[in-house]
């Protein structure tokens, strides 16, 4: 069953929780409503054509600009049929996503991982803490308003005899170069080109 | 009261046994890491015991978070190649390549063959490195010093090709978007094949030391059980799928690069538990080493050469050509400034690493850095299931699942 089929497939049994199936790059993305995440996922799993009963990868996407932020982002293979699907919802800054961890239960890490870095809180998740970043971590890193340099800074404190946490002091600032041509991408003025840019 | 005996008895005369402060019992609780030689690493484990049985295992992981992700964000599609050798250390290039395989999908280059099979070549040693580490530190666990001792040593020979075909034994940045960066030299692959020739022996003499010992047996034999259903829940891959009897690799099910032309067979295992997942890799090691041979013959076969690099928007102009055209200057210099844009889309590329698995999620768009990537690395998944295996293990147990889990925390932690 070659990916476009799959595609039919999902859209003809699923089409009133699906927004839009789709396939790029030899690969099938369903974008789903969030409401009808768990069932749909469900569903996934156990129906026999589709069969994704494993897990690959959840992650979030941080759009700011967008009214719902968050691009959810759930992959899944079919050992059996040897195909993959990816799945995408949407989740506004601070709503509550649902929890897929009854349906698969690899995703408690997943999920936590995703908490962590993005702050997107799921309901009825069994064991929501950060995962990987420190211990009293404030902050979300992965989010594109969140700088990579951080807040914080640790370092030994030899009087103190422990490691103590400082704000962030940088000897020269954070260095993010523009390279977008002004001919090609560019939607902003240069400086000294404002005339020309009216 | 017999010693020992942890019930209260009650009498009829309404009395009970009188407890002492002695047997109130309660589970143990110890921190195993985040310095554990058995760890693997940077691991923390909280570990609810039973006496000797574990009850609880919550795994602190993070500590060797070094925000691989984030950091991607903001340097180019070349800069960010490097990262993928300090995610898994063990293999790095098998990490490159599935950064490059992306890179290629969302631009739709096609890689020369002669690059192709190098990338094949040096995928089977990154498989080899990693299989020998794991295989004998597994041992160390478990008790056998000599394993590793032996191991290391082909570990270091082979690094030594690394290095004479990048220039660094670990982090080689070899593979390329649009190829290798740069052809082996004949006399290289004459001195990968002479190993490849010697290296059965070495193999041999491993096996020889751990497949039958007494020790080693009793310590992995019907310890970490895995079935089927198991490995599909907690969505694993590599060798933790194909110990439990499930014939699954990237490389034929889904074949990248020119897997589909060579031949090997996939092991699988009969109970999944970790003597099998061992038998696996020891296995997988000399399907590795008769991929690496047929690599070899290909390469030195006239279709097998030609340029290792895509020429083109992705990659550099050769060095004759920087010294007469002013295009190919112009170019080289953008290149590694400014680097080159990838075409806005998303795509998931996977290869199947020694420890499963390895795949990278790219968002691309149209700039020269991409919007956001997602490393997914097999020990992250084989981790999370640690307190699903080690319930009702031994506590030293614990470290023979770690090992036989594969973990690397360059890799789970990112």
């Amino acid at each position: 069953m070659d990916v476009q089929e799959l595609s039919a497939h999902v859209a003809q049994q699923r089409a009133a929780d699906i927004l839009s199936a789709e396939v790029a790059h030899g690969e099938l993305t369903v974008t789903v409503k969030p409401e009808a995440l768990v069932g749909f996922l469900d569903w996934l799993k156990r129906d026999p054509v589709a069969n994704f009963t494993s897990l690959v990868d959840i992650t979030a996407i941080d759009h700011p600009e967008r009214p719902d932020r968050f691009d959810m982002v759930y992959h899944f293979l079919s050992m059996h049929k040897n195909h993959r699907i990816r799945v995408k919802t949407s989740v506004a800054d601070g709503a509550l996503h649902p929890t897929i961890c009854a349906v698969y239960p690899a995703a408690n890490w997943f999920e936590r991982e995703v908490f962590d870095m993005f702050g997107i809180v799921f309901s009825d998740h069994p064991d929501l803490r950060r995962i990987l970043t420190d211990y009293g971590f404030r902050g979300h890193p992965l989010r594109k308003d969140f700088p990579t340099t951080g807040y914080v800074e640790v370092r030994y404190d030899v009087g103190e005899k422990r490691v103590v946490y400082e704000p962030v002091k940088l000897v020269q600032d954070y260095r993010l170069f523009d390279f977008l041509s002004p001919w090609e991408g560019a939607n902003y003025a240069l400086p000294g080109d404002e005339k020309g840019a009216k | 009261m017999m010693d020992g005996d942890i019930r209260v008895n009650s009498y009829d005369d309404g009395s009970t046994d009188f407890e002492t402060g002695e047997q109130r019992i309660r589970n143990f609780n110890i921190n195993f890491g985040p310095q554990h030689p058995a760890a693997h690493g940077v691991l923390r484990l909280v570990l609810e015991l039973d006496g000797e049985i574990v009850e609880r295992c919550d795994a602190h992981v993070g500590l060797l978070h070094r925000g691989t992700e984030k950091l991607m964000e903001s340097r180019t599609y070349l800069q960010n190649l490097p990262y993928f050798d300090r995610l898994d250390y063990v293999a790095p290039m098998n990490q490159e390549h599935a950064w490059c395989l992306a890179i290629e999908r969302l631009t739709g280059t096609e890689v020369p063959r002669r690059a192709s099979l190098i990338r094949v070549l040096y995928s089977e040693i990154g498989r080899i490195l990693n299989h020998l580490l794991n295989v004998t530190t597994q041992a160390l666990d478990v008790g056998a010093l000599t394993p590793p001792l032996w191991g290391f040593e082909e570990r270091e020979k082979l690094m030594t090709f690394y290095e004479r075909a990048s220039g660094a034994r670990l982090h080689a940045a070899y593979f390329r978007p649009g190829g290798v960066h740069e052809d082996l030299p004949p006399q290289l692959i004459d001195d990968i094949e002479a190993w490849t020739e010697t290296f059965p022996k070495v193999l041999a003499d491993i096996d020889g030391l751990l497949t039958e010992n007494r020790i080693f047996k009793q310590r992995n034999v019907n310890i970490g059980i895995v079935t089927a259903e198991d490995a599909l829940n907690w969505g694993y891959s590599g060798v933790m799928v194909r110990g439990s009897g499930m014939p699954w690799d990237l490389r034929r099910s889904q074949p990248y690069e020119l897997y589909d032309e060579f031949d090997f067979l996939i092991p699988i295992g009969k109970n999944g538990d970790c003597f099998d997942r061992y038998l696996c890799r020891m296995a997988e090691m000399r399907e590795s080493v008769k991929i690496m041979r047929q690599a070899i013959a290909k390469l030195r076969a006239p279709d097998g050469q030609g340029p290792v690099l895509a020429r083109g928007k992705i990659a550099p102009p050769e060095r004759g050509e920087m010294k007469t055209s002013m295009e190919a200057l112009i170019h080289h210099f953008k290149l590694y400034s400014e680097g080159f844009h990838v075409p806005a889309g998303e795509v998931y590329a996977a290869v199947e690493a020694p420890k499963g698995e390895f795949g990278v999620y790219l968002v691309a768009d149209g700039t020269n850095r991409p919007y956001r990537t997602k490393i997914r690395a097999p020990g992250f998944l084989h981790l999370q299931s640690l307190d699903w295996m080690a319930r009702g293990h031994q506590l030293a147990d614990v470290a023979a699942i770690i090992g036989t889990m594969d973990i690397v925390f360059g890799e789970v932690d990112r």
